[in-house]
């Protein structure tokens, strides 16, 4: 293994530096690669060990595509990703190869967007939840029963629905399911995307409330990926906001919420309609479409959608500093610029 | 003009079943609501509860087996000889002429999923053209400049060529404008927009209510907005109606939906959802269990299993019936039955 513990600092359970993720775009009969889509194109954060990180951006950001790098579901391109294992051994996940990654698989888990098309629907529940335990040839029968058994409690759903199969269940029900499953292994990650996106609200909250209650039992650190800017506000500890493959603002919550340093934060926060008709507010209503990541525009991506744009931004490339502690932006004008936020400071 | 204070539509009692062999999906189940000229209906329910199914009923595009089997839909009509006259689009036959003239005419309706509402084998240009002349007697080159002039107004930018791309072509927030620019071109009264942001980032839903609202401000039309987002609600509605498995369980100005709500359904509902603009980051209050299939609807009142107030004997009993509370403000709830 490398050794890699001296660049990952203690109270850190993750660490992404530079990391790239290009999808070749191939045409004609030779496949030919006519370009790239610079899905992930040099994503800096970091995951403390025990809290949550939320992922935030519009659709075909990456965020996805970050987190599968994560699990290594894709090669990344370049980049490194430092992982510390329960044996508190430090790792760079995009290296590992064989053995060596098939042993960090256990550590990482994933909890995936649709309840539906994610279980196996000729599977019982015993079988799912307790594949992961067979694949890892931990236990016998009867020990994964009872282990079953106990992560089906964990996760609020009652035991003799072992033998069941998934159609049975509802969709609040099968995300548990899709819990029990992750937390089959006690990972120390759990990379979360898009967990609540398909549930009602009224069935969202329960599986918020589980998250919540899980994290406090078992120690677990989150990566909770999603869309849904109230719904990360409220699960975690601090955000990371992509734009176009590339990180543009970090900060612990309520500083990002309160006090947004990059325009595109800050217009993303506006345009979140508020369940209060008497708190109607003046919206900055940004223009146009997210720019294309196989063809994104010069300087700043953001730049053709800002309003704060200067000629510097369309040239150069802001890259992510940290200004304040642990506030980090990637916008050239971060420091002069005053941004309204949603919550009062 | 007196007509401003009375309702466009009238939505009372609807009932539409699916009977299917498996049993009968009581969809909506004696619904009521209205709509008011040139003013905003919020729908707003979780999942299942027939939001759809009502506004599919309004313009009688029901897949099969689907039937309105109870209830009356009045609407006021507006154009030309018909105006004024009060019809009753629930006894109409779903392929007449008067219904065929009323959708599509006076009634547009934009669908949740747009990718579906284009004919992927005909340009966009085509399809808002033959739309046009569908309900006006113009040339193809009249046709064309208001429908230039349509994908203009629903700001889609170089909109003379975009009639020749295809929907696939479009990013999902400019296929929902083409969309809605269709259904524009033959000036309705209502447009009823089922979950017309759901597919969309933030971003493009704000750009989306904000063009909504300023087409009811220049075109005077009413809106009949469906969608399971409480903040979209609150940013659109002036009324709003609550769904709970087929029943619209509260009705009420929305101001008082969220500020005097009164039905324990409306109530839990607001507590569960986190709030962007709050500080606390306190646990969810969720509603237990989940919304029954509307095969095995609960006796009684559809939330009691669900209800933090739950009378045993009363609401298992029977169903209780939407009742004015203050002065245009209903709730179907045993708590504020004091008819015994
Ligand atoms: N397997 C793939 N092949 C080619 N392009 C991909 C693939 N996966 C994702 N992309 C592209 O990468 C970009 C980022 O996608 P994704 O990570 O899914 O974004 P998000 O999760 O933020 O919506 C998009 O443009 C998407 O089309
Ligand atoms: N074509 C159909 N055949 C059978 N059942 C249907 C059909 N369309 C809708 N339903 C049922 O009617 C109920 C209401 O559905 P819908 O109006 O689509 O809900 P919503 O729009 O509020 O999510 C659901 O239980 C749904 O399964
Ligand atoms: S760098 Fe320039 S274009 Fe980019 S967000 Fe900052 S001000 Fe806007
Ligand atoms: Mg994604
Ligand atoms: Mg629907």
């Amino acid at each position: 293994m490398t050794t890699t513990e001296s660049r990952l600092p203690e109270e850190r359970l993750l660490e992404v530096s530079d990391l790239e993720k290009h999808f070749p775009i191939k045409q004609g009969f030779l496949k030919r690669e006519v370009g790239r889509i610079l899905a992930v194109d040099g994503v800096n954060f970091h995951i403390n060990d025990g809290e949550t990180l939320g992922l935030v951006g519009e659709s075909g950001c990456g965020k996805t595509t970050t987190a599968r790098c994560i699990l290594r579901a894709v090669d990344p391109t370049n980049g490194e990703i430092l992982f510390r294992t329960r044996e508190d051994e430090v790792v760079d996940i995009a290296m590992l190869k064989g053995a060596e990654l098939k042993k960090i698989r256990s550590d990482i888990q994933m909890i995936f967007q649709d309840p539906f098309s994610s279980l196996n629907p000729r599977m019982t529940l015993l079988d799912t939840i307790g594949e992961p335990l067979l694949l890892n040839n931990i236990g016998s029968k009867h020990d994964r029963e009872e282990r079953v058994a106990e992560l089906l409690e964990m996760v609020g759903l009652r035991p003799e629905y072992m033998r069941r199969f998934p159609h049975a269940f509802s969709g609040g029900q099968r995300q548990r399911i899709g819990i029990a499953r992750a937390l089959a292994l006690n990972p120390k990650l759990v990379v979360a995307d898009e967990p609540v996106s398909a549930l009602d609200v009224s069935v969202q909250a329960q599986v918020l409330n589980l998250l919540a209650d899980l994290q406090g039992e078992l120690g677990l650190t989150y990566l909770f990926v999603a869309h849904d800017l109230s719904v990360v506000k409220h699960i975690s500890d601090r955000v990371a906001v992509m734009y176009v493959g590339k990180l543009v603002e970090m900060a612990p919550t309520d500083e990002l919420f309160s006090t947004p340093k990059h325009p595109y934060t800050a217009a993303l926060l506006s345009a979140v309609p508020e369940p209060d008709p008497r708190a109607k507010s003046e919206r900055i209503i940004l223009q146009g479409e997210v720019a294309n990541p196989a063809d994104p525009p010069s300087g700043c991506y953001f730049h053709p959608r800002c309003s704060y744009a200067t000629e510097q931004c369309k040239l150069e490339t802001p890259v992510l500093q940290e200004i304040t502690d642990g506030h980090y932006v990637s916008c050239h004008r971060a420091e002069e610029l005053i941004l309204e936020g949603v919550l009062a400071e | 003009m007196t007509s401003r204070d009375q309702p466009i539509l009238e939505v009372k009692n609807l009932e539409t079943h699916f009977p299917l062999d498996e049993g009968t999906v009581v969809a909506v189940n004696g619904a009521s609501f209205e709509v008011m000229p040139g003013k905003t209906l919020g729908i707003v329910g979780e999942s299942g509860c027939g939001k759809s199914v009502a506004a599919r009923s309004i313009m009688r595009i029901l897949d099969k087996p689907g039937e309105i089997v109870g209830g009356e839909i009045l609407f006021r009509r507006n154009r030309g000889e018909s105006s004024e006259k009060v019809v009753d689009i629930a006894s109409m036959d779903s392929n007449s002429a008067e219904i065929k003239s009323i959708r599509g005419g006076e009634i547009a309706y934009v669908f949740q999923e747009p990718m579906t509402s284009f004919s992927p084998v005909h340009t966009i240009g085509n399809q808002i053209i033959e739309a046009i002349r569908l309900h006006q007697d113009i040339s193809k080159e009249g046709a064309r400049e208001i429908a230039i002039h349509a994908l203009d107004a629903v700001g889609i930018p170089l909109a003379e060529r975009r009639l020749s791309d295809y929907s696939f072509q479009l990013s999902g927030g400019l296929r929902q404008r083409a969309m809605i620019a269709m259904t524009l071109v033959s000036n309705p009264t209502i447009l009823i927009a089922d979950e017309p942001t759901t597919a969309l980032d933030v971003t493009n839903q704000a750009q989306l209510l904000e063009l909504m609202s300023e087409l009811q401000t220049d075109n005077g039309m009413a809106i009949v907005l469906i969608t399971h987002d409480l903040g979209v609600i609150a940013e659109m509605a002036d009324h709003v109606a609550v769904m709970y498995l087929g029943e619209v369980v509260e009705s009420a100005p929305v101001d008082d939906i969220f500020h005097n709500p009164q039905h324990p359904y409306t109530k839990a509902l607001l507590k569960s959802i986190p709030k962007i603009r709050s500080n606390s980051s306190e646990r969810l209050a969720s509603i237990s269990g989940t919304v029954p299939h509307p095969y095995d609807r609960p006796p009684g009142c559809a939330f009691g299993p669900r209800c933090d107030f739950f009378m045993p004997g009363r609401c298992d009993a029977s169903i209780p019936a939407l009742q004015e509370v203050r002065p245009v403000h209903q709730v179907s709830c045993f708590l504020y039955d004091e008819g015994d």
